[in-house]
């Protein structure tokens, strides 16, 4: 009987949430129908990331300059934060360089950069996708002759529905602290 | 609700011009990495900007691209206004007017519908230096004084139908003198007055090299549509901005 109560209550639970899966708001990122392949070559929909807020950022991996700087910068937020809320967040690069950008290149920015996978997704999509998602965020960018890009940079907030919340491109490993107590408010608990 | 086939969206076969392309076209785009050359590929482009009926039948048959049903995130509060209702242009929207009011989001929907995409702004630069007799007219002076003109003009009124203007020597008709259009890589044009205002501590705004000057500093015209462009969000709309499609020559290697 206990049992039976317990798998009703799991139901109950189960079902609830599949309600509030509905309504996606209208301003959500997560409608965007795109196919994410991350550092360990495991695809998912970008969709599938809802539920947490996220700090995200287009990034290439042969890049040497800024690029590194948005690795650094996102590790500076999560420093910045206590246990609880570090477990709240995760982070995700997309690679605006699919071409090259394989799973074993991601896999080795992954490892070099010692990212947690429970909460770092270094990922690939096609190249139509990631021109959807820079102007969803707000990124731009070009590809140059040589095989870098020019683009902009910034790490985007983005909370658990997938709405952009607030930016930063100040970029380091200390953490701009504006964007840092936006990060905060996000991951504090609803009353 | 009936449409005439003529004002349905499929183009018929003659709507596409092929474009012979360049492998180093003049833009005026002036990147550090290119030295102001771009490589145009042949492709082929719409002879008119996508018009009123043919974004109706795209959207008839794509309810999430309907007006109230599209997500904020993809097309502002203003996406499609002008029309009396979502599947309904009203008495002061003609159907061959060109479609204003989408943003890049729905235009890219649409030409993907089509099995194209948007024009670059490279293609579309390139097919808009033609004149009536030449395929790069920009050199003359008058070719640039009637572009002007055009921009000079207050666009209170209503806007023509496409294809009513003279078509040019390749047989495409609206690069100038009707609408603004979306290009593919509108944002690719990194010259926004936020990135150029920036201060030292936003100087790491850019990875790596390749800032954009603008050469040919005479061709106002051209220069006005990328400051345009290159200040839009994908999910804005305007009034006076359109769009064409543009494709790979069928058959042909990438």
């Amino acid at each position: 009987m206990k049992a039976l109560r317990r798998c009703l209550a799991l139901f109950l639970i189960a079902t609830s949430a599949g309600a509030a899966e509905i309504a996606l708001p209208s301003d959500s990122i997560y409608w965007l129908d795109a196919t994410l392949s991350d550092q360990s070559g495991v695809t998912a929909p970008l969709s599938a990331r809802r539920g947490k807020p996220q700090l995200v950022a287009l990034f290439y991996t042969s890049c040497k300059f800024v690029c590194p700087l948005i690795i650094d910068s996102a590790k500076g937020v999560e420093r910045g934060l206590d246990p609880r809320e570090r477990e709240a967040l995760n982070v995700l690069l997309v690679s605006l360089d699919p071409a090259r950008d394989d799973t074993a290149a991601l896999a080795s920015v992954a490892r070099k950069r010692r990212l947690d996978p429970a909460h770092w997704t270094l990922a690939r999509t096609d190249d139509g996708s990631v021109r959807k998602l820079a102007a969803l965020l707000g990124v731009r960018y070009r590809a140059l002759d040589d095989g870098e890009f020019n683009h902009t940079s910034a790490l985007y907030l983005i909370d658990a529905e997938g709405r952009k919340v607030a930016s930063t491109s100040q970029l380091g490993p200390v953490p701009d602290p504006e964007f840092l107590t936006q990060v905060r408010a996000a991951l504090s608990p609803r009353p | 609700m009936t449409l005439h086939a003529s004002l349905t969206g499929t183009p018929a076969e003659n709507d596409w011009v092929r474009l012979p392309g360049n492998p180093a076209f003049a833009t005026v785009l002036d990147y550090a990495d290119s030295g102001g050359k771009a490589r145009v590929a042949p492709f082929e482009m719409s002879r008119r900007p996508v018009t009123n009926a043919q974004f109706l039948a795209f959207v008839t048959a794509n309810p999430r691209w309907r007006r109230g049903a599209v997500p904020a995130v993809f097309a502002e509060a203003r996406y499609l206004d002008h029309w009396r209702g979502p599947l309904q242009l009203g008495n002061d929207v003609r159907p061959q007017q060109p479609v204003t009011r989408i943003s890049w989001f729905a235009a890219r929907a649409y030409c993907e519908w089509q099995s194209a995409r948007l024009p670059r702004w490279a293609e579309w630069e390139y097919a808009a230096a033609a004149d009536g007799s030449r395929s790069d007219a920009r050199a003359d002076p008058a070719w640039r004084e009637r572009i002007l003109s055009w921009y000079a003009k207050p666009s209170t009124h209503a806007l023509a139908d496409v294809g009513t203007g003279s078509a040019d020597v390749n047989g495409i008709h609206d690069l100038h003198g009707l609408v603004w259009e979306w290009v593919d890589d509108y944002a690719a044009m990194l010259v926004s007055s936020d990135n150029r205002q920036q201060g030292d501590k936003d100087i790491l705004q850019f990875c790596g090299a390749g800032a954009l000057s603008t050469k040919d500093r005479e061709n106002y015209a051209v220069l006005m549509r990328i400051a345009m462009l290159s200040a839009l969000e994908a999910d804005d709309t305007t009034a006076n901005l359109g769009f064409r499609c543009a494709r790979e020559i069928p058959g042909a290697t990438p």
